[in-house]
């Protein structure tokens, strides 16, 4: 990679871009000139800057697009939304967009996926909510985020939940966790709002914390597979605790008529040495730049200290003071110039990706890919569950992100790493690729036919008689770009020497696109 | 890549979990999934157990659970209520041992194959009793344990140095699907299932053997992705990008090489094929000689349709002579070329049925399901034949003599495929985690099938 060594000098302040790189088409921009005016750009410019790494170049408008889609929505944008957004002449139009895609309702689909990885919405084993029950549950998750309830509230209402599983949802929380003893309770609890895992706690705390959730009741209905979840109160002689010790180390009374549920989620939500806010912002932060400021996002402890702690302090701050609104946070960062940098790294040191330096790769998740998939070809997937018998099958236009329940699934998500939601853990997802996933891609019937039997695909080739503009619609739907003219010139050449002739050769240009790795991957 | 260092080292006593125990590690470079080497130093990998008998594993997974009664355990004096029409098993070439009457053809190869009849664990649900019986582990613990062939294909194939020319852990032709066959091994350890049709010309084998696209279209359009990428020109020595150009180079080796004929029946004569009955299970079953042939260690022949809650003993006279016939060819063809004495033939289902038949609407003369005691059959690798292991009471209800757990079961094979199954997963959690289900607590043990070893 080229340098061309555009130096500027930094007084004082922290101005951002010290270097630039030649910008690599169709990619990337020309490094910005002056400083970077947010809050997060001061934090993660300034510490590349003061370990002296160059920071990638800005992402070019259609990679933009693309990633803010992908990101916030888990979907695809369409050849139309591009050429919209590509054509904006507006300054401010990136953050337009983010807006646009926030408000939208494909937002809570995917945030209520990711969700339902976190909290094991599951019927079967080995989380066994049964299949209204995680229905119920998954409904509520996606209100609570198309409503954009304030996080502190969400987790109140799932922390201190009494009533039947099927129409008090919230109460699944508590069915989730792997088993009804308070310790697995505690365990599910500690990983979810406070990013802890407590394999890495004495017993004496997991032992404390779980005297808080000690008098819960689960109680079976007439109704087959109904479960009343309670504060089982203070009459049952098993239960006597009259004080219980917080997880910071101060100890609390009990009042007899008080569901210690909620003495526990007072201090969680609002203690200032409660971790709940700095683990809801890291997370956000993983989800969209790839690694968290603490990493494993979901392993917050003392000897794994946050890569850039101002950045964390005042993050965690931003959703306090906004009164607990994700969307803000979500707002902040995709605003970021550190957010919109290019992946393509601009020098070699291995401590870019920990301090941000450019953009991840990341393989689609399994589910986006198949949306993605079946957006461009018009193809329809059947998700079903075989068990409990009867099985569950849902309708054949239901786009895998919309999926209420981990047990409802295809070969197709197994096969690319959709997570069992076993456990709740973030590595349970795994976007590695193997040779399996490449030969489906590459040579199944499955996705052959999605493509060579695409009606929508015959409609691009059949409605623009000019090949430029059917291979510019191909490119648009399928990489979120305009094609460059070398690409086209590949093109001519495959259309006069190879064995594929007429449509054949689109139908090429389209599976050849989407095995490409700038469509397989968030970039 | 190695993001999580903490899963294999266990350091700060974190649990090991489903799926993220070999996730990240760059031991699980993609390539492994096609016999390159692992990378792991042998000495993580115990040792094989000395001179193991088996070396390879067709499962017959008589998916939904077989009726015992109709199959290896007949009981014609419990009359019509629990043996409904099949009153009149057969006597087998084995002095004594009877089996449905439906099944001529395994009756004259009875002296390869031993029954347990003893087989048992308790559940009557699908997915418990599968996983027990696919996994060898009780579905009490917090881990989801991979299925016996993961583990083979794990310490027997890629931590052995294995080479052949397909994964050794192949699935003919649909995912068992119950439950991930991966478990906490990861999807690089995920069974390859085929998909397609065996009965079809060609078996489209899913993504290695595609319908009407030439070997030149092939190779054109491959050239034609590698011109077109820009952004792998972009990001052309990015090592984040290496694993997804070594699962492509894998991927190809497999649509373009002499790979794909492993899976031509055609190969094998018109004769040959109806000798195994020209159905997807008997087609499934010659597939499945072919890939022992060629080095794979476990395939798995999913065969469903014995979940017989409705009009068992018409499913049942469709399915016992397909049955019959393939599984009976298999055994004597594997006999004939010599691989019976190395390849352990494993016949059965997640559960038995229930024995006494339910005559009464909706179910008109069906099955449930039955966990206490079932029948599976074994043969070759090492088990020797004519021989019935334990027994249920006279209706088929309740365990007689000799219990059978599952783990004893896939323990027993372990042993004969040289793993030691009392050993532990290498790498994972300290080394603490292990091979099969131990008896401790409520969980009990009939012991290993030492009186058929």
């Amino acid at each position: 990679m080229k340098k061309i060594g555009l130096f500027l000098l930094c007084l004082g302040a922290i101005f951002s871009v010290a270097w630039g790189n030649e910008p690599v088409a169709p990619f990337e921009l020309q490094p910005q000139a002056g400083p970077h005016s947010g809050q997060i750009d001061t934090f993660v410019f300034g510490q590349l800057k003061t370990l002296g790494i160059q920071p990638a170049n800005p992402c070019s408008d259609a990679v933009f697009v693309r990633r803010v889609y992908l990101d916030v929505i888990g979907t695809l944008p369409t050849a139309q939304e591009t050429v919209k957004f590509l054509e904006d002449k507006t300054p401010d139009k990136r953050a337009t967009l983010i807006d646009q895609l926030l408000a939208r309702d494909e937002f809570a689909d995917y945030w209520g996926m990711k969700w339902g990885d976190l909290l094991r919405v599951k019927a079967e084993f080995p989380v066994n909510l049964w299949p209204e029950a995680a229905m119920a549950y998954d409904r509520w998750i996606r209100d609570s985020l198309r409503k954009n309830m304030p996080y502190a509230q969400f987790a109140r209402e799932l922390l201190t939940a009494s009533g039947s599983n099927f129409r008090d949802p919230e109460v699944n929380f508590y069915r989730s966790a792997g088993s009804r003893d308070p310790k697995a309770i505690v365990k599910a609890v500690a990983l979810t709002f406070m990013g802890e895992r407590t394999e890495n706690w004495s017993p004496e705390k997991i032992k404390d914390m779980a005297t808080f959730f000690s008098p819960i009741a689960f109680k079976a209905t007439g109704e087959w597979k109904e479960e009343i979840v309670s504060f089982n109160g203070f009459n049952q002689s098993t239960w006597a605790a009259t004080t219980a010790k917080l997880p910071d180390g101060t100890t609390v009374e009990l009042a007899a008529d008080k569901d210690p549920r909620v003495v526990f989620t007072d201090w969680l939500v609002s203690s200032p040495n409660s971790p709940f806010a700095a683990n809801a912002v890291n997370r956000v932060w993983y989800w969209l730049m790839g690694r968290g400021i603490v990493q494993e996002p979901d392993d917050i402890r003392p000897d794994n200290p946050p890569v850039n702690p101002e950045l964390l302090a005042w993050l965690s701050r931003e959703l306090v003071s906004s009164n607990y609104d994700m969307k803000h946070i979500f707002r902040l960062i995709l605003n970021s110039d550190a957010y919109q940098l290019s992946c393509i790294p601009a020098a070699n040191d291995p401590r870019g990706a920990d301090n941000f330096a450019f953009h991840p790769l990341r393989r689609m998740e399994a589910e986006v890919l198949i949306d993605a998939i079946d957006q461009i070809t018009g193809g329809k997937e059947a998700y079903s569950s075989i068990t409990p018998e009867p099985y569950t099958f849902l309708p054949d236009n239901t786009r895998a992100i919309d999926l209420p329940d981990g047990s409802i699934t295809s070969s197709f998500l197994e096969l690319f790493g959709r997570p069992a939601r076993d456990t709740g853990l973030l590595s349970e997802r795994n976007d590695r690729p193997t040779p399996a996933q490449r030969l489906h891609l590459l040579n199944s019937a499955h996705i052959e036919d999605k493509i060579m039997k695409s009606e929508k695909l015959r409609t691009v080739f059949t409605s623009n008689p000019i090949p430029l503009q059917t291979a510019t619609q191909l490119y648009l739907t399928i990489l979120s770009r305009y094609p460059s003219p070398e690409e086209l010139d590949a093109l001519h050449a495959y259309s006069q020497t190879s064995e594929s002739k007429g449509w054949q050769v689109w139908y090429d240009l389209a599976w050849a696109l989407m095995n490409s790795s700038e469509f397989l991957y968030r970039h | 890549m190695n993001r999580n260092p903490g899963y294999f080292s266990n350091q700060f006593g974190r649990p090991l979990t489903r799926r993220s125990a070999l996730k990240g590690g760059a031991l699980a470079a993609a390539a492994v999934l096609f016999g390159k080497p692992l990378g792991w130093a042998s000495t993580d990998t115990p040792a094989p157990l000395p001179r193991p008998k088996a070396r390879a594993v067709i499962q017959i997974w008589l998916a939904g659970g077989p009726s015992h009664l109709d199959t290896f355990d007949p009981k014609p004096e419990a009359g019509y209520d629990y043996c409904g029409p099949f009153n009149k098993p057969i006597q087998t070439n084995v002095n004594g041992m009877v089996i449905n009457e439906l099944l001529p053809e395994l009756a004259k190869q009875a002296d390869k194959y031993s029954i347990i009849r003893g087989m048992t664990h308790g559940s009557n649900s699908h997915e418990t009793a599968a996983y027990m019986v696919q996994t060898g582990h009780d579905s009490s613990d917090r881990l989801v344990y991979p299925s016996m062939g993961a583990v083979v294909s794990l310490l027997r194939g890629y931590n052995a140095g294995y080479r052949g020319l397909v994964p050794p852990y192949i699935i003919l032709t649909e995912p068992l699907g119950r439950f991930s066959e991966d478990g906490f091994l990861g999807p690089q350890y995920k069974a390859f299932a085929t998909g397609g049709d065996p009965t079809k010309q060609p078996f489209a084998v899913q993504g290695i053997v595609a319908e009407g696209i030439s070997t030149r279209r092939q190779g054109e359009r491959r050239d034609l992705m590698h011109n077109l990428d820009e952004l792998g020109s972009a990001l052309k020595d990015d090592t984040r990008l290496v694993d997804f150009k070594q699962s492509e180079a894998g991927a190809y080796d497999m649509i373009l090489g002499e790979r794909a004929k492993i899976f031509d029946l055609v190969e094998e004569g018109q004769g040959m094929r109806e000798w195994y009955g020209l159905n997807r299970f008997g087609q499934s079953c010659l597939v499945a000689r072919r890939l022992i042939e060629r080095g794979v260690l476990f395939v798995t022949i999913n065969y469903g349709g014995w979940d017989t809650h409705k009009q068992n003993f018409q499913a049942m006279r469709q399915k016992l002579p397909e049955l019959d016939k393939g599984m009976a060819a298999l055994i004597q063809d594997l006999k004939t070329r010599g691989l019976l004495d190395s390849t352990i033939v494993w016949c059965g289902g997640e559960f038995g049925r229930t024995p006494k038949v339910m005559w009464e609407e909706p179910w008109n003369g069906g099955r449930g399901h039955w966990g206490k005691v079932f029948s599976h059959v074994v043969a070759g690798g090492g088990f020797r034949g004519g021989i019935v292991v334990g027994a249920s009471d006279a209706k088929g209800e309740e365990l007689k003599e000799r219990p059978v757990y599952p783990w004893d079961l896939i323990g027993s094979m372990h042993e004969l495929l040289g793993i030691d199954p009392d050993g532990t997963f290498p790498r994972i959690a300290d080394g603490t985690v292990r091979i099969t289900q131990a008896a401790t607590g409520d969980i009990k043990s009939g012991g290993r099938l030492k009186e058929i070893m």
